[in-house]
């Protein structure tokens, strides 16, 4: 209204004008949809701000164990690289300053009797200020249950709210829950599946470790006197199986994560196999074998124990490293069959083989170590650059090729399930360490503090019975 | 001639008559026992066999210390030679990065190892093939495994039976050298022998 007064006439007639054919002719708007107007004053959902990611910030909450849970839910959100961490000025104390003003603002709209105590206290305007778009609330409630509230602040009420219960914070099994309430906050803030309840497997001084994906909870999962190499999960997260050297062979095991339990592969034993790799179905799992021939891929069923399956036939050249496409039709593997070892694929009976990343003859450098990305899209792998190592990621459907690292030596990157984000192996820091890597923001963090830590291999979003361990 | 006939036909004479002449006062000597010269020599013998059955014992002690020093000494040549038939298949052989193509040099080395081979026909070997630290943890598996194979395929070609030899790949997870310079590198990319069976006592080729 102010603004309008101070319009000349002729801008102030025009307007009218116009008032009037929009009042004569509404349907035409609605007709044309063009979505790239804004409507002023009409707020329909979240404004979509390129390149910008929406605000978040996690309230302190009240309750016994709650302080380690705000700090698990906080670093999860932040590692998820879809928000904007806030941090609250003046610490946790802001919260009783912040309950004042709040109390005077008309109630916010909320869904549920535990919504309207979760939402006590907000102060939503402050949020907004500080460039807050959700806040999670935290609250006890009786019975070892938590209130998780996911506020929308610019709507200034609870978007969702649900109740977890979590075990004790002595609990093997209690980072772990947390981690799950972090991917149900963000489900329930943004609709998209989160990566905090995964695990990482890796090796380290030829035994299998597996650390939650916040760098906490390290443990060693497979102790035998057998030096081991390349964990592999199965999509289903129970089951993960890995390579050990027996008096020249190479044997293959699968481990149960619940009972930690391990079975050697029926038909492994008698020769050099490895880089096992678990089909989707979980029946099958392909691998590496090593022989006098050379290296072959091969696939055992390991549902019944037999059916072994020879995939490729190569006299002359190794084929190694198989990872399975998300619909388990097809294969990608390296084969040194032009010479140096490149990125091929094939259907999953070993037909229809073809280079997948393109290379030049002769200028290309080795490529290795290929993983099949979990929405299908991509495939990752390394690359010798200049003499080192560097992760490229290929388009599956473009083949086109784009190198993701140049700092160091880079190496065997492994998805997370959101297949935007990678754990590989770099020596940026001047030892060889785990390295994790968001592609959409650039983001990059160090996993493990450790040197030597190496092949990586990152869970899928595990089931709530395999939590505990590893 | 004659006379020395006469001279001892002479001689019987005289002791004749003495003989004859001796009966009379003196008693014949009482024989001294059964016979003292017996006892003495049977005494005088026992002892000599005993010095001399100590003489054989001791020669034969003797005999039986050099023996055992000889069995020693050449159970120790033995030794000596199996350790250094050992030491002769235990030189390892080198590759160039990424290769696993037997270089000239190393050819001799292996042609050693076929000489052992021969020599030694219950020798049963396994060669392992190893890789420096640069290339990809699990693509070495793969080009040790052909260093391993490239070394058997010299040996079979030779005239090694193929059934005496194992191969294995330990990629780079077993280094020589943990530096990471190539010094280290060029040591770490190799073939190493390891005895199975039949190296308990070798023969020199």
């Amino acid at each position: 209204m102010k603004a309008a007064r101070r319009l000349d006439g002729w801008t102030a007639r025009r307007a009218v004008v116009l008032a009037v054919l929009l009042t004569v002719y509404p349907s035409s708007r609605l007709v044309a949809q063009d979505t790239s107007a804004v409507d002023r004053g009409v707020r329909i959902g979240l404004t979509y701000r390129p390149g910008v990611r929406p605000g978040m910030v996690v309230l302190p909450g009240r309750g016994p164990v709650l302080d380690s849970v705000r700090a698990i839910v906080a670093r999860d959100l932040d590692y998820s690289d879809r928000f904007e961490l806030i941090t609250l000025p003046g610490g946790d104390s802001l919260r009783a300053t912040a309950m004042a003003p709040a109390a005077r603002s008309p109630t916010p709209p909320t869904r549920g009797s535990g919504g309207a105590a979760a939402a006590a206290g907000l102060n939503y305007p402050l949020y907004q200020a500080l460039g807050a778009d959700f806040a999670v609330t935290l609250t006890s409630a009786p019975g070892d249950t938590q209130v998780v509230a996911v506020h929308d602040v610019a709507g200034g009420g609870v978007r969702r709210e649900f109740r977890v219960h979590l075990p004790p914070l002595t609990d093997p099994g209690f980072r772990m829950a947390v981690h799950r309430l972090s991917d149900r906050a963000l489900e329930a803030a943004l609709g998209v599946g989160g990566i905090a309840a995964t695990r990482v497997l890796y090796v380290m001084e030829g035994k299998v470790y597996a650390i939650d994906q916040d760098g906490a909870d390290q443990r060693l999962v497979s102790s035998s006197d057998h030096a081991a190499l390349s964990p592999a999960w199965a999509t289903d997260g129970r089951r993960f199986a890995y390579m050990e050297f027996w008096e020249g062979h190479g044997r293959l095991f699968v481990q149960d994560v619940a009972s930690g339990k391990r079975a050697g592969v029926a038909t492994s034993g008698q020769a050099l196999d490895f880089t096992p790799a678990f089909s989707p179905d979980g029946k099958t799992l392909a691998f590496s074998r090593a022989t006098e021939e050379g290296t072959d891929l091969y696939t055992v069923n390991i549902k019944d124990g037999c059916c072994l399956q020879r995939l490729t036939v190569g006299r002359f050249y190794d084929n190694l490293s198989p990872t399975y496409s998300p619909d388990g039709q097809r294969l990608a593997f390296v084969s040194t069959r032009a010479g140096l070892p490149q990125i091929y694929a094939m259907a999953a009976d070993g037909t229809d083989q073809q280079l997948l990343a393109p290379f030049d003859y002769g200028a290309t450098g080795s490529s290795n170590a290929p993983e099949w990305s979990p929405d299908g899209q991509s495939v990752a792998f390394h690359r010798d650059v200049g003499g080192t190592l560097q992760v490229f990621v290929l388009d599956v459907r473009t083949r086109a090729v784009r190198q993701l690292t140049s700092v160091g030596r880079n190496e065997d990157p492994t998805w997370a399930p959101d297949s935007r984000h990678m754990a590989f192996v770099s020596d940026r820091s001047g030892y060889r360490q785990l390295w994790i890597i968001d592609l959409e923001t650039g983001r990059i963090r160090p996993l493990l503090q450790k040197s030597g830590a190496r092949l990586p291999a990152w869970s899928p979003r595990l089931p709530e019975t395999a939590s505990s361990t590893p | 001639m004659k006379r020395l006939s006469l001279l001892l036909l002479g001689g019987l004479a005289v002791a004749a008559v003495a003989a004859c002449g001796g009966k009379q006062p003196e008693p014949p000597a009482p024989a001294p026992g059964p016979n003292a010269d017996s006892i003495a020599a049977a005494d005088k013998a026992r002892a000599d066999s005993m010095a001399a059955a100590q003489a054989e014992a001791d020669r034969r002690a003797r005999e039986e210390a050099e023996r055992r020093q000889r069995m020693a000494d050449s159970l120790a040549a033995m030794g000596r030679s199996t350790e250094a038939v050992k030491t002769l298949l235990g030189t390892m052989i080198h590759f160039d990065f990424d290769k696993a193509i037997i270089r000239g040099g190393d050819a001799a080395i292996l042609d050693q190892k076929v000489a052992i081979l021969q020599a030694n026909p219950g020798l049963r070997i396994r060669l392992s093939g190893h890789c420096d630290e640069r290339g990809s943890d699990e693509y070495n598996l793969a080009l040790g495994n052909r260093r391993a194979t490239a070394a058997k395929q010299y040996l079979v070609s030779h005239g090694i039976d193929a059934g005496r030899i194992e191969t294995a790949s330990y990629g780079e997870e077993r280094p020589l050298d943990p530096g990471h310079n190539e010094e280290a590198w060029a040591k770490n990319r190799r073939d190493e022998t390891e005895i199975l069976a039949g190296g308990d006592a070798l023969k020199q080729p």
